[in-house]
């Protein structure tokens, strides 16, 4: 049967076709579905009505709930973020400089989260920081408190779930970058009289920089779009813009809104890979996965 | 030089230790408390116990999310590598115009956030007339690991050199034969990675798979989402430990076997 394609022209797009088709199918044309929902018009019955009508649209810019949830939803992702710059950059730079002969099982070791369901991760942290956690115990133990500390289903355990869940990617982007570049160099600057800490922050610290940045934004972007985490370990005030979505669209039905919501989702995260993509270009962020 | 323990590596390997024990205590926890006797899922450890391993095995429930999961992963990553592996062989070995706007569109769902994949699907097909189903969880998590394979495979397929293609069919192969003979088993590493990275992602989901399950049916982590909505039972707990050790285990085996497979080919 390829007997009768004769060109060398036609054969790559004959292997493409299956993998374009799942993405034209599955992604591409769904997301112009969302786009035109959104200007759909939802009657009281519950009728979806196509229209061209703005509603949705300016009822998400005058109501200051979703402005607050989207805000929160960055605030979280920022703070995520650091945090796991602040975490993760230390044990990058140990793997890539230690001499110890089993680095590779250090390595799958800091990595073995990524095999384990994130939905246990996730649930693990009521067993820390609950009223029977293990914090809490231990604060006990050690007489710092008589009752049960606060720590759970508030702001700071999202935080930890995240920070827990999205850690080894940040781990992961320093340490491919870290393990890139050229060891010669901070040899180079030593000799030329730079302190160890000098040739760190001039030589490594920049050379690094690329991955640090890939696993910023994949940090960033993850955490931007999460609801499960804050649903198991954050309380009523802790909502995220994409638990709105999944309320509007599976518990209201609300589609032609929750489109909405998506695409402002989709814009919002969507410009902050735009600009790490003008500043940085994609192959860093791809080049962990190889 | 500074002298003493004090120096900056030690405290680099001090820091790492406990970025470690950050990453795994809560792991172990659950491994500990799965294993206690106690009613609640929760310390105090009051004995140790293998019961809510027994009474996992007889929950319908997840057994049934057990096998739904299973299923879908198993078909998720046949697909998504079999199509992935056709894809990087067109982007790898052929030129043709548009390569690079069809390697950013083929790589591009994983910086689309899970719910609006979620979403837009679940519209798309509710204007199609269909309705939620298994069908539709396993389309759905072909294209969220879909461009996990290809990154995986392309990659390695950079690094197979063309010249035994070129050899294999200057002798007189066919491009399907030398696929088959040639290329594939160098690709062997690449896509037995790309299976178990397409199985692992599938399993695992839960942002995605909650907008595009139908009612009855459940994966397993929704199905531990559900449970959680009441409280935790040490039910939970022995699930945990139970995907803790297929998961972590599964890569391991996977590993030992190629490595058998290589040995005992040489």
């Amino acid at each position: 049967m390829f007997l009768a394609i004769k060109k060398a022209s036609v054969r790559p797009w004959l292997l493409l076709t299956p993998s374009l088709l799942v993405v034209t199918l599955l992604l591409t044309i769904p997301v112009g579905f969302v786009v035109a929902y959104s200007f759909w018009q939802r009657t009281i019955t519950g009728l979806e009505v196509p229209d061209l009508h703005v509603g949705n649209w300016t009822e998400f810019f005058g109501d200051y709930f979703y402005h607050y949830i989207l805000w929160q939803t960055l605030r979280y992702a920022a703070i995520t973020t650091v945090l796991c710059t602040v975490l993760g950059y230390v044990p990058a730079y140990f793997l890539s400089n230690t001499k110890f002969k089993n680095k590779a099982l250090l390595v799958l070791l800091l990595l073995l989260p990524f095999w384990i369901s994130y939905i246990i991760r996730t649930l693990s942290w009521i067993h820390i920081l609950g009223t029977n956690g293990v914090v809490n115990i231990a604060l006990q133990m050690l007489g710092v408190t008589d009752a049960p500390v606060r720590m759970l289903y508030v702001e700071f355990s999202v935080i930890m779930g995240f920070v827990h869940a999205f850690l080894p990617f940040m781990i992961l982007n320093i340490y491919v970058s870290l393990e890139g570049m050229d060891k010669n160099l901070v040899e180079a600057a030593r000799s030329l009289g730079c302190t160890g800490w000098q040739a760190f922050r001039e030589v490594t610290l920049p050379l690094s920089l690329p991955g640090l940045a890939a696993g910023g934004l994949l940090v960033f972007v993850l955490t931007g779009g999460s609801y499960i985490t804050p649903m198991i370990l954050g309380g009523p005030d802790n909502s995220m813009f994409a638990g709105v979505i999944f309320e509007t669209i599976i518990v209201e039905l609300n589609w032609p809104f929750g489109s909405m919501l998506s695409i402002v989702l989709l814009v919002v995260l969507g410009s902050v890979v735009v600009l790490y993509s003008r500043f940085m270009g994609m192959s860093q962020v791809y080049k962990s996965f190889g | 030089m500074r002298r003493g323990i004090f120096t900056p590596w030690n405290g680099i390997v001090a820091y790492t230790m406990l970025v470690y024990i950050f990453t795994f205590a809560p792991i172990v926890v659950v491994l500990m408390l799965s294993f206690n006797d106690s009613m609640f899922g929760s310390f105090p450890i009051t004995g140790l116990s293998l019961r809510w391993f027994y009474e996992l095995a007889e929950n319908d429930a997840i057994i049934r999310a057990f096998k739904t999961s299973l299923v879908l992963g198993s078909l998720t990553a046949i697909i998504s590598t079999v199509i992935g592996i056709c894809a990087c062989i067109a982007i790898v070995r052929y030129e043709f115009p548009g390569k690079e706007f069809v390697n950013t569109l083929l790589v591009a769902p994983i910086l689309v956030p899970e719910v609006v994949l979620g979403v837009a699907l679940l519209l798309f097909l509710k204007w199609l007339g269909t309705s939620r189903s298994f069908f539709v969880l396993v389309l759905g998590h072909v294209i969220i690991t879909l461009p996990y394979v290809i990154l995986v495979v392309q990659a390695r397929l950079f690094g197979i050199k063309r010249v035994y293609e070129e050899a294999a069919l200057s002798l007189g192969a066919n491009r399907i034969q030398t696929f088959f003979e040639i290329t594939m088993p160098l690709l062997m590493p690449a896509i037995f990675a790309g299976v178990l990275f397409a199985f692992t992602i599938s399993f695992d989901n839960v942002t995605a798979t909650m907008f595009w399950k139908s009612a009855g049916t459940e994966t397993v982590p929704t199905q531990i989402f559900s449970m959680l909505r009441t409280s935790i039972s040490p039910e939970i707990n022995a699930l945990g430990t139970v995907m803790i050790v297929i998961t972590v285990s599964l890569p391991l085996i996977a590993g030992a076997l190629a490595r058998y497979f290589v040995r005992n080919k040489v």
